[in-house]
């Protein structure tokens, strides 16, 4: 594999992560539990599709092909899509949107914060700029695991079942292959083992502070990285491609 | 044609131009233009950086930059760059007190955002001057901002959240 060939495939991982996130989202547009709450998911979502814009642009560029953001975002089949399976897990109730979130903010965190050392400056400007919100998602999906581990019975039991559930999901966020090995040799990247045992603390910190429990061990699944998918990816494709698949290159 | 338009000339232009969104600050105000390049003739370069990652006011601002610009007979080319990321410092003191004076607290400084649960940033009511306020969401009307009440006058009120 070629260094370009490894590096548009880091990008397109990363932005998959941030719109397959983003898009399930934007779901909650209408639905949200409160009104703030439904403003501020619809506003994380709006974040996470800007990452996955700027990651898709550069790709783009290193691909070099004609192809542009829109097209990768919108003209691919599922196979081709490279996030991990966590972010493409239904969005349930509000309790496991937030678990789900939760999981993924403290993954992107320390993640970015190593990006931003990147030899390649692209990679280290949308770290830059992405950690800066990042760092308020994270709080927001912190304080609200809290909140709902450590409120009702019934918050914490659903809550509870919700953390059991997707920390199926969680070793996939270090998962490296040989992409992320070429990119490492060349400083762009740096080994997801470094920041493991930090994502792990950070997590159970705030998992305590909630009273709930991690499960000590748990079947983990994976493949999201490869394109193979749950079955939840296909129903969500189907609405986030519609548009275009059906006016193809349409604008608005 | 060739005029002997000059680069202060241009930001002098620029001041024209309002963010689409909080419509009392102006680009040069907001601190999303960071140059102004000239290129042979009327042929101008505007750099810009967005303000968060999804902004959709970016693309409107680049448009309304190009539009007030070529209004002068300019030819302009207007960038996107996301280094150095825009921090709310980039804020001008004139637009500051322009937010203020609209009903938007204007950004404060903030403890460490690198540390999960920091102190809680106080944020004095636009209206009373109040500092007895309270975060009602961390995600106000747009991404830029939080939303807060005063608890002496009541006031709802947009703050522009700090980034840095
Ligand atoms: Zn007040």
């Amino acid at each position: 594999m070629t260094k370009e060939k490894a590096l548009f495939e880091y990008l397109i991982r990363r932005a998959d992560d941030s719109l397959i996130l983003g898009h399930r989202l934007s779901e909650w547009c209408g639905h949200g539990p409160i009104l703030e709450e439904d403003i501020a998911l619809t506003n994380l979502a709006l974040d996470l599709i800007g990452q996955a814009t700027e990651w898709f642009q550069y790709a783009a560029e290193v691909e070099g092909e004609d192809r542009d953001e829109d097209d990768l975002a919108f003209m691919r089949i599922e196979r081709e899509y490279k996030n991990v399976l966590l972010v493409e897990q239904t969005n349930g109730d509000f309790g496991k949107t937030i678990v789900r979130q939760f999981l993924f903010d403290h993954f992107q965190n320390l993640l970015f914060e190593k990006l931003l050392e990147s030899e390649d400056e692209q990679i280290a400007a949308i770290a830059a700029k992405s950690i800066k919100e990042v760092r308020y998602h994270l709080k927001h999906s912190s304080e609200w695991v809290i909140r709902l581990g450590d409120g009702t019975e019934e918050s914490h039991k659903r809550v509870q079942e919700s953390l059991t559930d997707l920390s199926r999901f969680t070793e996939e966020l270090f998962f490296q292959d040989e992409v992320d090995q070429i990119l490492n040799k060349e400083g762009i990247i740096c080994d997801t083992a470094d920041f493991k045992d930090q994502y792990y603390k950070n997590i159970q910190a705030v998992i305590d502070e909630a009273t709930l429990q991690l499960p000590e061990k748990q079947w983990q699944l994976d493949g999201g990285r490869k394109g193979v998918h749950s079955e939840h990816l296909g129903f969500l494709l189907t609405e986030l491609q519609y548009m275009q698949r059906t006016y193809p290159n349409m604008k608005w | 044609m060739t005029t002997d338009i000059t680069a202060e000339d241009i930001w002098e232009f620029l001041e024209d131009v309002k963010d689409p969104e909080v419509p009392v600050l102006t680009v040069v105000d907001l601190g999303v233009v960071r140059e102004v390049n000239h290129i042979e003739n009327d042929h101008w370069q505007i750099i810009i950086t967005p303000t968060y990652s999804g902004c959709p006011a970016m693309q409107v601002i680049e448009e309304d930059i190009k539009k007030r610009l070529e209004e002068e007979g300019l030819q302009i080319d207007v960038k996107l760059v996301l280094h150095p990321a825009w921090t709310t410092d980039w804020i001008s003191e004139k637009g500051r007190v322009k937010l203020e004076e609209y009903g938007i607290a204007p950004p404060q400084d903030e403890a460490d955002k690198s540390v999960l649960f920091g102190e809680k940033t106080i944020v004095p009511c636009p209206k009373c001057k109040s500092k007895n306020t309270k975060l009602v969401s961390q995600f106000g009307s747009t991404a830029c901002k939080a939303h807060y009440q005063c608890l002496d006058c009541q006031e709802p009120f947009d703050y522009f959240k700090c980034l840095k």
